[in-house]
């Protein structure tokens, strides 16, 4: 590996290429997570293809989803291998144990899906953007899209760790009406028959969960085919174009949460949908969608800025002056997306399930710890 | 709280607890017979899953599907037993540890690059699916009443085979002296790989019986794996009997756990707080269960040697 590093370097001295631009990619390439790592990297990778830039030079390592090998990932790409710009981690708490080291070492990062809260508010950093949403975001859509349909006593459920409680906070936070119910379930829990009996027992007349991975599979199965027929609303996590086909049936007619879908109308996410399908072979997702906008994002910072000059690429980041496939999108002062989250319902076209867009969650939403953000 | 929701997460519980029987019976026959700690067994669950989904998936018929799962799992259980296992009998126990976990690593790899990353999808067929109305107007879904009953049908196969065969009689006297019986003319190296293999079938028929109401994925067998050397444990290594209850005990505990115990936080302590404590404490409940059996029966509850 080290000699073909070295011969590539004689090669790039001989030719007398230009300055190149070295960017670290650390995500989930294994394990139960690795659908979400693989959409980012091919998203992100499409984006570079489609840019036609060859002074990017991509480095991309799996994580496993364990925060110890991602940490031991990053030391390696900052300091042996010097990345100017990193990317990649999927799971909030392989971010925290890499993104504050990170920026404090100079590296910008970019974050494709991540939106820990503590690095929205007081923990944000002038090296630290968002491209995805804060991990808040869809969950607060959630809860204001059962206002607007006029739910008043919903069942609420997510497994028992930080990101799970982030998001029952996060739907408590809009959400105007009465709790039948407020559980947590256990950290990978494939079973759910105890809460189900419980959802039946309780006289709610909504059920929100968040239950991401093979959990909201599971869940969403068992619950179809318990006969409870109470509406269900939750983010887009357990209804992403990788999980529907794999719950079938039982998802359709389910509301669910997105900043993008593949049916947003304007020509750019057209294109990307058209051309994912056609580079993959299958739908995009929406953390393809999020590897897309990452690696279209930093494309539009290069043309602007080199990264040596680090406060001119910063604030060519800050500009966010590229085209996403989500439509508007801006930066606030915490560099999180401000953005519109929609809402979409699961449908079945063919013999693929997938989502449609059936109105407006929230409009150009920021989150909540923005206020608390000194950047210096 | 009512009665019916009681009874209905009673029958939950039975439901777990059968299922994960299945998994524990052969992996306490592999200990109990051959002497190793197997923890590739949650691999073998896996290739159940994957092989019912990919078979339902291009035949779309349930029972095909579960004998595919059958014999994929004792195909891949034999293999398994000839190449490694074989070799790891007379070693140490962490030898065979660090086997079988590269096993787990090479199973779950092998199983991306053949099906991808993305979860498969599995369904209960239509005759097994929808609630059904028992006495005392339960709602209660069919497909958990039919997995109690084959997880209790197959506890009764094993049981037959183990107590009332000759094949059985091999197996108990493996467990109680492998030179002697090798000595008395049974082919023990045969026997070891159909032990393997009747093991790996049960975790692969667990895997496709619980897939079909839970996520197919790469990986999904370890959880289980680690609930099933729990209920080894409690039971007694080596004793299917003990197995059976340790199941039973800890599917109960679990599932009548995490219904009841923030229910019952809440009468003395405000209502946040006792669901987050009630819930943490729900997830020891079963370990809470093991460390009080081996105080009390260090042995297990059914176990034979100490």
């Amino acid at each position: 590996m080290k000699k073909l590093l070295l011969t590539t370097a004689l090669a790039a001295l001989a030719t007398g290429a230009q300055a190149e631009v070295k960017v670290g990619m650390i995500t989930t390439l294994s394990g139960g997570g690795a659908g979400l790592g693989l959409d980012v990297r091919d998203g992100f990778l499409l984006a570079l293809a489609q840019s036609g830039r060859d002074d990017i030079e991509l480095v991309v390592e799996d994580d496993q989803q364990a925060p110890d090998i991602a940490v031991q990932l990053s030391d390696k790409m900052i300091q042996s291998e010097r990345v100017d710009v990193m990317t990649g981690i999927i799971f909030s708490n392989l971010a925290m144990a890499v993104i504050p080291s990170a920026v404090n070492q100079g590296v910008v990062y970019l974050s494709p899906n991540a939106g820990p809260s503590q690095l929205a508010g007081r923990g944000c950093h002038p090296n630290y953007f968002n491209v995805a949403w804060q991990n808040d975001n869809l969950h607060e859509a959630a809860g204001a899209y059962a206002n607007t349909a006029g739910y008043t006593n919903s069942f609420i459920l997510a497994p028992n760790y930080p990101a799970g409680q982030d998001a029952l906070t996060g739907y408590k936070r809009m959400y105007q009406g009465e709790l039948a119910g407020e559980i947590y379930t256990q950290l990978g829990q494939t079973d759910y028959a105890a809460e189900i009996a419980q959802i039946r027992a309780s006289g709610a007349d909504s059920v929100f969960f968040f239950l991401p991975g093979g959990m909201g599979i599971s869940f969403l199965k068992q619950y179809a085919d318990s006969g409870v027929d109470i509406p269900v609303v939750g983010p887009a996590f357990s209804f992403d174009q990788g999980i529907l086909q794999a719950v079938g049936a039982a998802a359709l007619g389910v509301v669910n949460t997105a900043q993008w879908s593949k049916d947003i109308d304007i020509p750019v996410n057209q294109a990307f949908v058209e051309s994912f399908s056609a580079e993959y072979g299958r739908l995009p997702s929406l953390y393809a969608s999020q590897g897309f906008d990452t690696a279209n994002l930093l494309i539009s910072a290069l043309e602007k800025a080199d990264p040596s000059d680090n406060d001119a690429f910063r604030a060519a980041l800050r500009d966010a002056d590229f085209e996403s496939t989500r439509g508007a999108f801006r930066f606030g002062n915490n560099q999180h997306p401000i953005q519109t989250i929609y809402a979409r319902e699961v449908v079945q076209e063919g013999d693929v399930f997938t989502n449609r867009i059936i109105g407006v969650a929230l409009e150009d939403h920021a989150d909540a710890y923005a206020a608390e953000c000194q950047m210096p | 709280m009512s009665t019916i929701l009681i009874i209905e997460q009673v029958l939950n519980g039975l439901q777990s607890g059968v299922m994960l029987f299945l998994m524990a019976a052969g992996l306490t026959l592999i200990f109990g017979v051959m002497g190793l700690i197997n923890l590739a067994h949650g691999s073998l669950y896996m290739v159940g899953a994957f092989a019912a989904a990919a078979v339902a998936g291009v035949t779309g018929s349930f029972l095909l599907a579960l004998l595919a799962a059958l014999a994929a799992a004792a195909a891949a259980g034999v293999l398994v037993e000839t190449l490694v296992i074989r070799r790891l009998y007379a070693a140490d126990h962490l030898d065979q540890v660090l086997a079988t976990f590269a096993l787990i690593l090479i199973f779950s790899e092998g199983t991306r690059l053949i099906f991808g990353s993305f979860p498969l999808y599995l369904d209960i067929p239509s005759w097994l699916s929808g609630p059904v109305t028992l006495p005392g107007g339960i709602q209660y879904p069919l497909y958990r009443l039919a997995l109690i009953g084959a997880g209790l049908a197959v506890a009764l196969a094993l049981w037959v085979l183990i107590e009332r065969t000759r094949i059985g009689i091999q197996i108990r006297a493996g467990e109680n002296d492998r030179e002697m019986i090798a000595a008395l003319g049974v082919d023990i190296s045969k026997l070891y790989t159909l032990v393997f293999a009747l093991g790996a079938a049960l975790a692969g028929l667990a895997g496709a019986l619980v897939g079909a109401i839970q996520s197919v994925q790469v990986g999904m067998g370890e959880p289980v794996l680690i609930l099933a050397f729990v209920t080894i444990v409690i039971g007694g290594i080596g004793s299917i009997k003990g197995a059976f209850v340790g199941a039973i005990l800890v599917g109960l505990t679990q599932t009548l756990g995490s219904v009841f115990l923030p229910v019952l936080f809440r009468l003395f302590l405000e209502p946040a707080t006792a669901m987050s404590l009630g819930a943490s404490l729900a997830n020891m409940a079963v370990y809470i269960l093991m460390s009080l059996v081996l105080i009390f029966r260090p042995a297990g509850l059914m176990g034979a040697r100490a």
